[in-house]
């Protein structure tokens, strides 16, 4: 008798005891902060008269569901609704937060990331998601034979590059350690400040391995798959729909408001428009260009600024653009304004210099319209009156009426402000890529799009012989500085070596043309709330409902 | 008759595999490949990717690989739908098309039959002319016109019908739209042959023969004149079934149907050798069973044809 009451004492004693570890395990981390998803929260309970139920067009059928293969933006858009990583993005600041990790610490030379996973995340056959999951899951794309494009956003970890170019066979030698099954160690090679961000990315989600080692390719199906974001995945129709419905083992699904969500692959975006006007559909994140003059009037439609940047890219490599004076006479003859005012007129900005500010990075100014020194620099090359005539030249393009009108403009306004007569070539999106590779081209179309957050997804293309340059051009100073920014801890010193970068770019060699800043329209059904605008379109459907 | 249709059979493997090694070759000599994007893929990764599906290997080899392959039945993986095979892709996207087409093909059949037999014998009166200017219009507006269009009247200023989408067979309202947009041309083409055909027959001893027995004009019809009149209509028949029921990437994409005219043009976009391969040897088929029924119906009708 005595012993029991005893033991019930202590019993108390144990459960005060872990209670205050875990609430001071949960409560007072520097990471944890629960109060940060409030706004994101309806603020009373009307959506719940409403049925659940969202539809959106993602314009395309995805190439596949698998985290480690997908490269688009309509992948990634379902990827992140099925799967969830170690963190997750804010979705108005997209600064990380907790995803599958709720805490984690990072050394002070930044190199050591300890991740501490929830002790409640599972999968959606409620099976309990662990460390072990990553560690596998990482592995995969690491492995070479898995084919992931996308393997190389795992190369700032330690080992990771050579393990998967085979130069070091055990992958004992990768940073990536399970401490036990809530804890997991990252080492990373050199500071990268953007690996949260990365953390968030879709190529490092978890996958069910064992469902993959047994289902092989097949294992996105619906009838195989098991993933562990908010939604899980109900139908997928090829080219038909897709269906995602509400995963009751997401350890967030209390906060989910949504039931279901139907997932139209349409890439006619006439038609899709229709349906959206007879409320079929609630969200359209790609609109047809050729009744923007009609949408952008409408309620429905927004319009934010865009993490892509528009430019041109130069060969350096053969006469006349192998001269840097050639090259910013072509830059300084062009007034961008015409451009986004007068063709696109979705208030896109014109843009003398490279990168979106992502990340708070304020891009440098670059020069501006000036046609007189246009003129000069050409006179200083040795072209134009009492020079050499100047070359053939020819803009090569993928075929689209909108890269047809820009370009237009362009040489138009080269005739008018150098003199010079260029011609215009379209091709096929393969055969330009073919010959962007090959640098067989004098002018050509290029876009970029950030990959994550930070300025260095726009400037690591352009270091020397980097396999996005695809312009030849090749500068030491740029080159150091790149590796410069990747030692600096830092955030303002490390932005101000970008800066520096990005002046080498667009004041003063001119390997590229920048012309200008993308944006983001679509249209949104008014009865959608909790959609958030932000740069890097990035909507977590998990914060959205339906409110009349 | 047998030994024909036997030797036509034995002929069919040779056509179908000059048609692969053409279209095979073809598509690994035009620039740029499956995995070639806007990102250009680090070496050692492409490297990993080429040499999971045999791309590291020579053309020639490739091209065998697959032969072997095909021989089995499996057309492959396809290279940018990364896990459906393309076996799945067109076991899914052909049934679709053929439902599609096949309801096409009847209705351009009834009218265009209809069309053609009520020309010819109201030859060069206003009735003539009205239906062959229609079949003008009907050849010369492409189905991108006519699709919008009707879908504008049906769908958006009267909501009688779907704008787009595909529910499969159990809901047919989403087939009506475009299968009459996919027929009108074949209907227009099936017109005009019928409109020939039947203004030579009807002008022959044999009918004026019927007509002095003091038949009715429809017995005429019917029982004499169709039979031959209907001979150029059979010999395009074959290439347009063909042709209907493998898909049509225009109606497919403003209709949003998932089929299988689609999957060829956008595989060929998108450089996904095995798809493309999977559709043309579809697309061959087709055109070879087709073409062969269409000749033995033509035997049958006319018996000047002999096969010897």
């Amino acid at each position: 008798m005595l012993h029991l009451t005893k033991h019930k004492i202590l019993t108390y004693t144990e459960i005060f005891f872990i209670f205050l570890a875990a609430s001071f395990l949960f409560g007072t981390t520097q990471n944890e902060k629960p109060d940060w998803e409030k706004p994101y929260l309806p603020k009373t309970n009307n959506w719940q008269a409403k049925k659940q139920h969202f539809i959106f067009n993602n314009g395309t059928d995805p190439e596949s569901l698998d985290p480690a293969l997908i490269t688009g933006v309509p992948e990634s858009r379902l990827a992140a609704e099925l799967f969830e990583g170690l963190i997750n993005l804010d979705p108005k600041s997209l600064e990380p937060r907790p995803g599958i990790a709720y805490r984690w610490d990072i050394s002070d030379d930044g190199l050591i990331y300890e991740f501490h996973l929830r002790k409640n995340a599972k999968w959606s056959d409620g099976s309990e998601l662990t460390a072990h999951d990553f560690f596998h899951s990482w592995k995969r794309v690491l492995t070479p034979s898995t084919g992931a494009s996308y393997a190389y956003q795992l190369f700032p970890v330690k080992g990771a590059e050579d393990f998967h170019s085979n130069r070091s066979k055990s992958f004992d030698e990768v940073g990536i350690k399970v401490i036990n099954n809530h804890t997991f160690k990252v080492q990373l090679k050199a500071p990268c400040s953007y690996f949260l961000d990365l953390a968030a990315f879709h190529t490092l989600f978890p996958v069910p391995v064992s469902v993959i080692k047994t289902h092989k390719a097949q294992w996105v199906r619906p009838e195989n798959i098991i993933s562990n974001g908010p939604f899980r995945l109900e139908t997928w129709k090829p080219r038909q729909k897709i269906e995602l419905v509400k995963n009751k083992f997401y350890w967030g699904s209390m906060i989910c408001k949504l039931e279901k969500i139907t997932v139209f692959p349409y890439d006619n975006l006439d038609t899709a428009y229709q349906l959206f006007l007879q409320n079929k559909i609630h969200w359209m994140p790609a609109i047809p260009l050729e009744k923007l003059s009609e949408i952008i009037r409408s309620p429905d439609y927004y319009v934010m600024p865009y993490s892509g940047s528009y430019f041109y890219r130069f060969n350096v490599t053969k006469p006349p653009f192998d001269d840097a004076r050639v090259r910013k006479a072509f830059s300084l003859a062009i007034d961008r304004r015409i451009i986004t005012e007068h063709i696109l007129k979705a208030g896109q900005q014109p843009a003398t210099w490279f990168c979106p500010p992502v990340s708070g990075y304020r891009p440098v100014p670059g020069l501006k319209y000036n046609r007189d020194k246009a003129k000069q620099l050409l006179t200083e090359a040795g072209y134009g009156a009492g020079g050499r005539p100047f070359p053939n030249i020819e803009i090569l393009y993928n075929t689209s009426e909108q890269h047809k009108k820009v370009a237009e403009a362009i040489v138009q306004q080269w005739k008018n402000n150098l003199g010079i007569s260029v011609s215009l070539r379209n091709t096929e999106w393969k055969v330009l890529l073919s010959d962007m590779d090959n640098l067989n081209f004098q002018i050509i179309r290029s876009s970029w799009i950030g990959d994550y957050g930070d300025p260095n997804t726009f400037f690591d293309m352009f270091v020397t012989g980097g396999g996005n340059n695809r312009t030849g051009w090749s500068n030491k100073e740029y080159d150091s500085l790149l590796l410069q920014t990747r030692l600096e801890l830092d955030k303002e010193k490390r932005y101000r070596l970008f800066q520096k970068m990005e002046r080498l770019l667009v004041e003063e060699e001119f390997p590229i043309l920048p012309l200008y800043i993308y944006v983001n329209q679509g249209v949104l059904n008014q009865s959608v709330n909790g959609w958030h605008e932000n740069i890097r379109d990035i909507h977590p459907l998990k914060y959205i409902w339906l409110e009349d | 008759m047998l030994k024909y249709l036997i030797y036509r059979l034995l002929h069919a493997p040779l056509v179908l595999f000059i048609l692969l090694a053409i279209t095979f070759f073809l598509m690994h000599a035009a620039p740029g490949g499956p995995f070639s994007g806007d990102r250009r893929l680090d070496p050692e990764i492409e490297a990993a990717i080429h040499a999971k599906y045999n791309l590291d290997k020579p053309v020639y080899i490739q091209f065998f690989i697959y032969l072997r392959d095909v021989a089995k039945g499996d057309l492959g993986p396809s290279y940018k739908h990364k896990n459906i095979s393309v076996n799945e892709i067109i076991g899914t996207a052909f049934p679709q098309s053929f439902i599609l087409g096949f309801i096409a093909f009847v209705i351009a059949l009834a009218f265009g039959l209809t069309a053609g037999i009520i020309s010819a014998l109201n030859h060069n009166t206003c009735l003539d002319y009205g239906v062959m200017s229609l079949t003008v219009i009907g050849l010369s507006l492409p189905t991108f016109i006519i699709g919008p269009m009707l879908q504008l009247g049906f769908a958006v200023y009267r909501q009688l019908l779907p704008v787009a989408g595909y529910e499969g067979i159990s809901s047919p309202e989403y087939l009506i739209l475009p299968a009459f947009t996919l027929s009108l041309p074949f209907a227009a083409r099936i017109a005009r042959l019928m409109r020939t055909g039947m203004i030579e027959i009807l002008s022959q001893d044999f009918i004026t023969t019927a007509r002095a027995k003091g038949l009715p004009d429809y017995v005429i019809v019917i029982k004499h004149a169709l039979r031959g009149g209907i001979l150029p209509v059979v010999s395009c028949l074959g290439p347009a079934f063909s042709q209907i029921i493998t898909g049509s990437l225009v109606v497919e994409k403003i209709f949003q149907i998932p089929g299988l005219g689609r999957e060829f043009v956008e595989g060929a976009l998108n450089r996904d050798y095995t798809l493309v391969m999977g559709t043309v040897i579809v697309y061959g088929i087709c055109i070879i069973v087709f073409n062969l029924v269409s000749d033995i119906i033509y035997g049958i009708l006319d018996p000047r044809v002999c096969y010897g």
